[in-house]
């Protein structure tokens, strides 16, 4: 028998396959038995109600999508009430994911839903920060600090930042939330992107831009995922285009502990599934006994010390 | 904090790759696509229901999200499950280049229902092109309840209307408007209605798609007091109420709210429904 656990700076998850924020929901429970899963990751929430942004929300592009969902939210309440009550049936540890438009609003939602029955809390810090001119708190490192400090003592319980790709600054942003007291790394969301019909010469997308996600997404995502993991000492948690096994392993090569799938479940709703399945195989056709063996075995040699914090395309 | 370990329910929506028995063309417009299903999932199957399909990657359409199709028909005793849909644009050219062997992975079934209530026993769907592919499934279960129905089709021609045959096998009665001889208008089809209203009676509509038509009916349905029902698209990535891309806005008492179409609907009550 393989072993899949792994441990997230403290928090043990039965394997280290689990869905991205909002790619996810009590839904799936329909489709299977979401105990099979390492961990449950909520949708993004904020403490008041929000609408979100106008349709169409979606689009298609060359094998992967973009998505201008936003954050509707029912607020705090309607998720302490409902949401957290549901996923306590199940022995997998809840993640929740929060988000804020300045960071003592974020503070504070991060101390409220800092409940029993709550496991980790996953900062959305790629969101926009209103404060400082909308540019999302994770773009620069500074921001990054402050708002990370703020959220750090705001809870006790483990703390998983969410980075986003739209930073030319990704193993200083990484750092600086590991200087804050982030417990973890997820790396990464949604890259900003845009489509348009040629035909009508609209945006495809109701807010005109939105997040690529998909397998496009992937080389971006496993590139960061490989600097957070050379840049800081705490876990890293890749997320973006993972599909397959083999996408699945790739990052776990490159230094993420454990890794989330996001819009791969849309294509096939038990995509996780799968995966865990096929890692087991992967790992027993390897003559591995865990899957800890495998993490951060990326063959990079002498090069690594140039190459790693490099922004610049070579 | 101590869990209880939920037993894990059967399905209700499943995942599966099902077989092609047929992909026909049944007008130059329409297409009627029959999979091969098993029982557990065909039982499960209600009229107003959809099942997300993942359209093939063939013949150089390369669709990449899945795409929402009604349940046209089901046949436990045959084991069928049967789709009709328009070729618009790459996910459903693919889907029509499926032939028979060919497998296909679809996602349901998904969404609420239509819903009869014990009290309505005279209905009247109307509905217009693909959207008869929606309202079919209705005949069949008016016809297990022992309801009257009068199905009221609109097309653009007479040689495009479709689902006819199907209504009057149900032993539905058939109305048909079409655009070439005019009878199709908003005019003639309101008086169509209140002839039936002033006549036998309408406990109830049923409806999907069209502007017009929602519109008609909301006016209908408030002055002569008869509840309704729609059945509503949007686009769609999960199909599963996961991502929240496919929402419309709806009248409720508290205001207007946001519902998502895959997850809250695709039927929804007429009332509720707003023109767009
Ligand atoms: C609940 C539901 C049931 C449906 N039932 C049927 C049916 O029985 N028969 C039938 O022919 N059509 C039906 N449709 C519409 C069908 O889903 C679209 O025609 C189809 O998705 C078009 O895909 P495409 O790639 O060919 O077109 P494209 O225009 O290339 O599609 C681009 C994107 O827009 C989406 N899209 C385009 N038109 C629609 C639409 N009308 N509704 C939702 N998404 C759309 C596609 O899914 C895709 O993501 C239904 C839609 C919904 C929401
Ligand atoms: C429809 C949709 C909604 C998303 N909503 C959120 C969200 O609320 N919060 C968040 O942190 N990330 C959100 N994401 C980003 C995903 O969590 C993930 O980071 C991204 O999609 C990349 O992974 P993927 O390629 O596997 O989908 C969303 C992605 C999609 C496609
Ligand atoms: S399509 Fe994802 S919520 Fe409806």
């Amino acid at each position: 028998m393989v072993r899949l656990d792994v441990d997230i700076a403290g928090l043990r998850l039965k394997n280290p396959i689990m869905p991205a924020s909002g790619t996810f929901s009590e839904d799936l429970a329909d489709v299977f038995d979401l105990d099979l899963l390492g961990a449950h990751v909520t949708k993004t929430i904020t403490r008041g109600f929000r609408g979100g942004n106008p349709t169409p929300r979606v689009c298609e592009v060359g094998g992967s999508m973009l998505n201008s969902i936003g954050i509707p939210s029912k607020g705090v309440g309607y998720f302490l009430e409902n949401v957290v009550p549901f996923y306590q049936a199940y022995e997998t540890p809840l993640v929740v994911s929060i988000s804020g438009n300045t960071a003592d609003e974020f503070a504070q939602l991060c101390a409220e839903v800092s409940v029993p029955g709550v496991d980790a809390i996953e900062v959305n810090i790629s969101c926009p920060n209103i404060e400082e001119d909308g540019k999302a708190f994770a773009i620069r490192p500074s921001s990054t600090f402050e708002v990370m400090t703020k959220l750090r003592r705001a809870t006790a319980l483990p703390l998983w930042a969410k980075l986003t790709p739209n930073t030319g600054e990704t193993s200083e942003v990484a750092r600086a939330a590991e200087e804050a007291g982030a417990d973890a790394l997820v790396v990464a969301n949604t890259i900003l992107s845009m489509a348009i019909d040629i035909r009508t010469r609209k945006p495809k997308l109701g807010n005109l831009m939105g997040g690529l996600s998909g397998p496009s997404l992937k080389p971006i995502a496993l590139r960061m995922a490989y600097q957070c993991a050379r840049a800081t000492k705490i876990p890293v948690i890749g997320c973006g285009g993972i599909s397959t096994v083999e996408d699945a392993v790739e990052f776990l090569i490159a230094g993420a502990s454990a890794v989330q799938v996001g819009t791969a479940t849309f294509i096939n709703p038990t995509a996780m599934v799968t995966i865990i399945d096929d890692l087991s195989h992967y790992l027993e056709a390897e003559g591995l006994s865990s899957v800890r063996e495998i993490i951060g075995t990326v063959e990079d040699g002498e090069q690594r010390e140039g190459v790693v914090f490099m922004e610049a395309a070579p | 904090m101590s869990h209880i370990h939920q037993i894990a329910p059967a399905p209700k929506t499943y995942e599966l790759e099902l077989d092609v028995l047929s992909n026909e063309p049944v007008n130059r417009e329409y297409r009627l696509l029959v999979l091969r299903a098993p029982p557990e999932l065909l039982e499960k199957c209600r009229a107003g229901q959809f099942f997300h399909l993942l359209c093939p990657q063939m013949g150089g359409q390369a669709p990449y999200l899945r795409r929402p199709m009604s349940i046209y028909g089901v046949y436990p005793e045959h084991g069928e499950l049967h789709f009709l849909y328009k070729v618009t644009g790459e996910g459903t050219r693919a889907l029509a280049m499926l032939r028979a062997g060919h497998g296909l992975n679809v996602l349901g079934p998904l969404g609420e229902p239509f819903s009869i209530e014990p009290e309505w026993d005279r209905l009247v769907l109307a509905a217009r092109g693909v959207g008869l592919a929606t309202l079919a499934p209705l005949a069949l279960e008016a016809r297990r309840l022992g309801k009257q129905l009068t199905a009221i089709c609109s097309a653009r021609s007479e040689d495009v209307l479709m689902s006819v045959d199907l209504f009057r096998n149900m032993g539905a009665d058939v109305i048909t408007l079409t655009d070439e001889d005019g009878s199709s208008s908003v005019e003639n089809l309101e008086a169509v209605l209140i002839a039936l209203i002033d006549g036998p009676g309408i406990d109830a509509f049923y409806t999907c798609g069209s502007n017009r038509l929602l519109k008609l009916l909301q006016k209908l349905g408030t002055r002569h007091g008869i509840p309704g029902q729609i059945a509503l698209e949007q686009q769609m990535a999960c199909g599963l109420g996961m991502c929240h891309c496919c929402v419309r806005p709806f009248q409720k008492e508290e205001g207007i709210v946001n519902l998502r179409v895959c997850r809250e609907g695709p039927v929804f009550d007429i009332q509720e429904a707003m023109a767009w």
